[in-house]
């Protein structure tokens, strides 16, 4: 009966000794059901939502749940994208849409798995603070009754007498910075606190990145509005060519200031398999701050303009060639630089020309024109059979037009694509022959309208465009924060040991002293043993050794430290 | 960055050329490596079986004061160490060589063989950023030759600090030949300059520490996948199982089940807080280029699904329950996320980041 009882009490003490090395919540093994009413259910609720078990299955079920938004087209990344998938797939699409397919990021089962997740977190982060704060201000536990369990121990006899021996450890100890005290017969030291107080950084600053985030998506203004050279824009809504904000943004919040683009640079390789790939893109702005004085600036793909809190960021560029209409009484009715699109990475670029007013025929009526413009940047060649472009550059620039005449349909109050005809209302206009008139134009070469209709010229100044988008969203530096904080909370947390050494000195049964040490950390390492004969050695130097005690009768075991050879 | 340097063809030349002989280097290291393990088989085995079985009756480690003699010379005092409880005490493997002379000089052979390989592709890699003038990393061709070039270099690291890796050398050399072979094949790029969007010197701190963390993860992985073969085999031993004779001759020579798992679990954990850094610093670049910092791109959502992965398995080491294979399928699944992002999302999935250079 006693030998059980002194197994159980040095059980206990041992336990006690390693307990608390991390701060990691108690695994409850038992899963059953609690008894206790309403109350007992939230708690085991509770308990349960911040195990590790259920944090383990929440990170789990947040990766499987970013899986099909990047297989699936997202609304959020790329509309049209969906459209042609919901096109292509009938009867996948109510499903997708059921399930939120299209929106992965923002859907309800999404935002449940990561709110619960960081529900779990806050309630696990609180405890194990209070838990640590608790450590810190407590001392490290006695030693257990038997060192010599430890995984890392040693032990020698030493003609000095035990207070000695402990006082001279404990000064080592602290030397070293442990947290030491003497208890009992032995010292008890500890050391590397800052794994959990870096682990515990780390998780609180993976809240403070969520909260940065989710204060940016409802804050932030983001608008596209497409440039031609010598053109100017200003940050107001009206201005934007498409604009979309987060819930909690207000209009009066947008920056004001305003910015000219002077010219768009880009150069292209004109060499080798990649001739025609881009290398650089430049825009040069000039820009003012609510009505101060303007400043030049250059907006690179990688560099945005920072202006306040807003950036400008140069997303696409094209060619606006500029062309001259005059109406059958020789008067211009239009003249300036049309944006067109580009359909290939040669820029071969489409669009419309639209004359809405102004215009009369011979006859003096009123009319509209419409011209479609297919435009190439380096025409191949006449007879080359393509009007596509050979090179992304201004070499040998072409357009081809053909001219439409009638209602462009502008009034119809739908809203229109300005880069396309509406033909539903709008004839083509024909040669003598009876011919559709086409007629592709070099720059400074025109195209005459039939009957005295007029003219369209393709001047030679050919100008580009750049389209920019201009954002703004608070909780950017906060969020660099919580990133900069995570990192060096998880370094503090990966690289740090927690650990517990005990040194006991008492008087051996020959009277000379017998020192003990060992030391426990939270998982076997390398480290340990070679720290604890570290400080066995400068303590061994100050307390003068004596006659070795007898030889053990056993052998040693042959081996006795494979973990120590595994950890090379 | 000198944007407007040209190719320069003969230096570009030089790089394939070596990046050839590499591999050529590298197969010789292959049939070293091969012949380490045949020559080694007839080794002394059964020190696992033996440690499984004898352990009952090992009685539990005895103290041993160390001293010099009776002069007050002090050596190092003796620690003697202690697996934790509940965990099996088995001496590791004797390596591929099986404690024989002649598989031991293969063995030596191949590890020179890989050190010369590895100083040829090594520069093959710089002279190919020599010819296009800025970081080799603008399209899968470079990323996978500087990929390799790492894993190996990583290796090589270790064995130098006297780390006992030697066991990593076959399935190295042997995935570092596929690596290569896919790499002037099917991702084979000529040398160029980069678009506009990855003119950036985010690429050198971003694309460095990405491809970083893979090589090194790989190594983990490899790690992890014999630990679980390990594993198994001391499984049976200490069931009283008898494992085939493949198993007794191969499985017996690699480290013990525990040295594997503590092995792939440092370097996991080591490279974690990088893959942090790596993901935040694409962000920030992110942000600059293209005016957001998270954009739910195809890259970033598996940049992040294999970031969790690796969380859920720190995690899952710190979990009753999880420890131990549990763990290492973690671990495996969360490097195959790894490798996904980089050949699935690089060639299947339209993203952002599709600069690999395949058509
Ligand atoms: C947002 C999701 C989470 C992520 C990405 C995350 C990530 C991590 C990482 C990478 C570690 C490794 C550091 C180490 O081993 O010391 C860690 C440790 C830890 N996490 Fe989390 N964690 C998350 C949520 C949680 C939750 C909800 C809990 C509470 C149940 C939790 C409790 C812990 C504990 C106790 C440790 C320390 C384990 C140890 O001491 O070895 N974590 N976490």
């Amino acid at each position: 009966m006693s030998k059980t009882d002194t197994t159980e009490t040095e059980r206990s003490r041992d336990e006690a000794a390693g307990a608390q090395l991390s701060t990691a919540p108690q695994e409850e093994t038992a899963i059953g059901g609690p008894v206790l009413g309403v109350v007992g259910w939230i708690r085991w609720f509770w308990r349960q939502l911040t195990s590790m078990r259920v944090a383990l299955i929440l990170l789990f079920l947040l990766s499987l749940g970013a899986v099909p938004g990047s297989l699936i087209p997202q609304t959020s990344a790329d509309e049209l994208k969906v459209q042609a998938f919901k096109e292509a797939h009938e009867t996948l699409t109510p499903v997708y849409e059921k399930l939120q397919f299209f929106d992965v990021y923002s859907s309800v089962w999404f935002s449940a798995i990561y709110i619960l997740l960081f529900v779990s977190l806050i309630g696990c982060i609180v405890p194990r603070t209070w838990q640590f704060v608790g450590q810190l201000r407590s001392r490290p536990p006695g030693a257990p009754r038997r060192l010599d369990r430890l995984p890392a121990y040693t032990t020698w006899r030493t003609e000095a007498e035990p207070e000695q021996v402990r006082e001279a450890a404990l000064a080592v100890l602290k030397g070293r910075r442990f947290r030491a005290h003497t208890a009992g017969d032995a010292i008890a030291a500890e050391k590397g606190y800052l794994r959990e107080a870096g682990n515990l950084l780390f998780h609180v600053a993976l809240i403070v990145i969520l909260v940065a985030f989710a204060w940016g998506q409802l804050f932030k203004s983001e608008g596209g509005k497409l440039i031609v050279e010598g053109d100017g824009f200003s940050n107001t809504l009206t201005q934007y060519d498409d604009f979309k904000s987060g819930s909690q943004f207000g209009l009066d919040e947008l920056e004001p200031f305003g910015f000219t683009l002077d010219s768009f640079h880009g150069t292209y390789e004109t060499k080798g398999p990649q001739r025609g790939t881009p290398r650089t893109f430049e825009a040069a702005v000039r820009y003012s701050e609510g009505g101060g004085t303007e400043k030049k600036a250059v907006i690179r793909v990688n560099e945005p303009l920072k202006v306040g809190g807003s950036k400008v960021y140069l997303i696409a560029h094209g060619y606006a060639p500029v062309v001259t209409v005059k109406d059958g009484r020789g008067k211009t009715v239009f003249h300036g630089a049309v944006p067109l699109l580009p359909i290939d990475n040669n820029i071969t670029s489409t669009g419309a020309i639209k004359v809405m007013d102004g215009y009369r025929d011979k006859n003096g009526k009123k009319d509209q024109l419409g011209f479609q413009a297919f435009f190439v940047p380096t025409f191949a060649g006449a007879g080359q059979g393509t009007m596509f472009s050979q090179f992304p550059a201004l070499v040998s620039p072409a357009m081809a037009l053909t001219a439409y005449y009638g209602s462009l349909g502008v009034d119809s109050g739908l809203p229109q694509n300005v880069y396309q005809l509406d033909k539903s209302n709008l004839k083509q206009f024909t040669d003598e022959s009876g011919n559709k008139l086409a007629k592709r134009l070099a720059p400074g070469q025109s195209m005459t309208l039939p009957d005295g209709a007029g003219s369209i010229t393709f001047e030679k100044d050919i100008k580009e465009w750049a389209s920019f988008q201009i954002s703004q969203q608070p909780g950017n530096g906060l969020a660099l924060a919580g990133a900069i904080a995570a990192i060096a909370g998880l370094t503090g947390s990966l690289f740090i040991q927690r650990r517990r050494v005990w040194v006991r000195a008492v008087r051996g049964e020959d009277g000379v002293t017998v020192v003990e040490m060992a030391g426990l950390g939270r998982s076997e390492s390398a480290k340990l043993p070679e720290e604890l004969g570290d400080l066995a050695v400068t303590l061994a130097a100050q307390t003068p050794p004596s006659a070795p005690a007898p030889e053990p009768a056993e052998e040693p075991a042959e081996d006795p430290a494979p973990s120590e050879e595994a950890d090379k | 960055m000198i944007l407007a340097a040209t190719t320069n063809e003969s230096l570009a030349k030089m790089s394939d050329l070596l990046i050839y002989s590499s591999m050529a280097v590298y197969t010789l290291a292959f049939f070293a490596h091969i012949a380490e393990w045949v020559l080694g088989s007839r080794s002394k085995v059964g020190r696992t079986a033996a440690a499984l079985t004898q352990q009952a009756s090992t009685p539990s480690v005895t103290v041993q004061v160390k001293q010099g003699g009776t002069t007050s010379v002090l050596d190092k005092p003796k620690i003697v160490t202690r697996s934790a409880a509940g965990t099996r005490d088995v001496p590791d493997g004797p390596g591929a060589a099986g404690g024989t002379v002649q598989g031991d000089l293969y063995g030596r052979i191949a590890v020179s063989l890989t050190v010369l390989a590895f100083a040829v592709e090594a520069a093959g890699v710089v002279s190919r950023a020599l010819a296009v003038q800025r970081a080799p990393w603008g399209n899968m061709y470079e990323f996978s030759t500087t990929f390799s070039t790492v894993a190996v270099g990583t290796y090589l690291a270790f064995l130098l600090a006297k780390k006992n890796v030697r066991w990593i050398g076959l399935p190295l050399v042997t995935t570092v030949l596929l690596d290569l072979g896919l790499a002037t094949t099917w991702l084979k790029t000529p040398s160029d300059q980069l678009v506009p969007a990855l003119d950036s010197y985010w690429l050198w701190i971003h694309v460095s520490t990405a491809i970083f963390c893979g090589a090194v993860f790989y190594l983990a992985a490899v790690a992890t996948a014999l630990y679980l073969f390990r594993d198994s085999y001391e499984n049976k031993l200490a069931s009283g199982g008898t494992p085939s004779a493949f198993a007794r001759s191969v499985l017996e020579r690699l480290p013990s089940a525990a040295s594997l798992d503590k092995f792939s679990y440092r370097v996991n954990a080591a490279v974690f807080p990088l893959w942090t850094f790596t993901i935040i610093a694409g962000a920030i670049w992110a942000g600059d280029a293209w005016g957001r910092y998270w954009g739910w791109d195809a890259k970033e959502v598996w940049s992040f699904i294999t970031w969790v992965g690796y969380a859920a398995y720190l995690h899952a080491r710190a979990t009753a329950g999880w420890k131990g294979r549990k763990a290492a399928y973690i671990a495996l699944i969360a490097f195959g996320c790894f490798l996904f992002n980089y050949y699935g999302v690089n060639i299947f999935v339209t993203s952002k980041h599709s600069y690999a250079g395949v058509e």
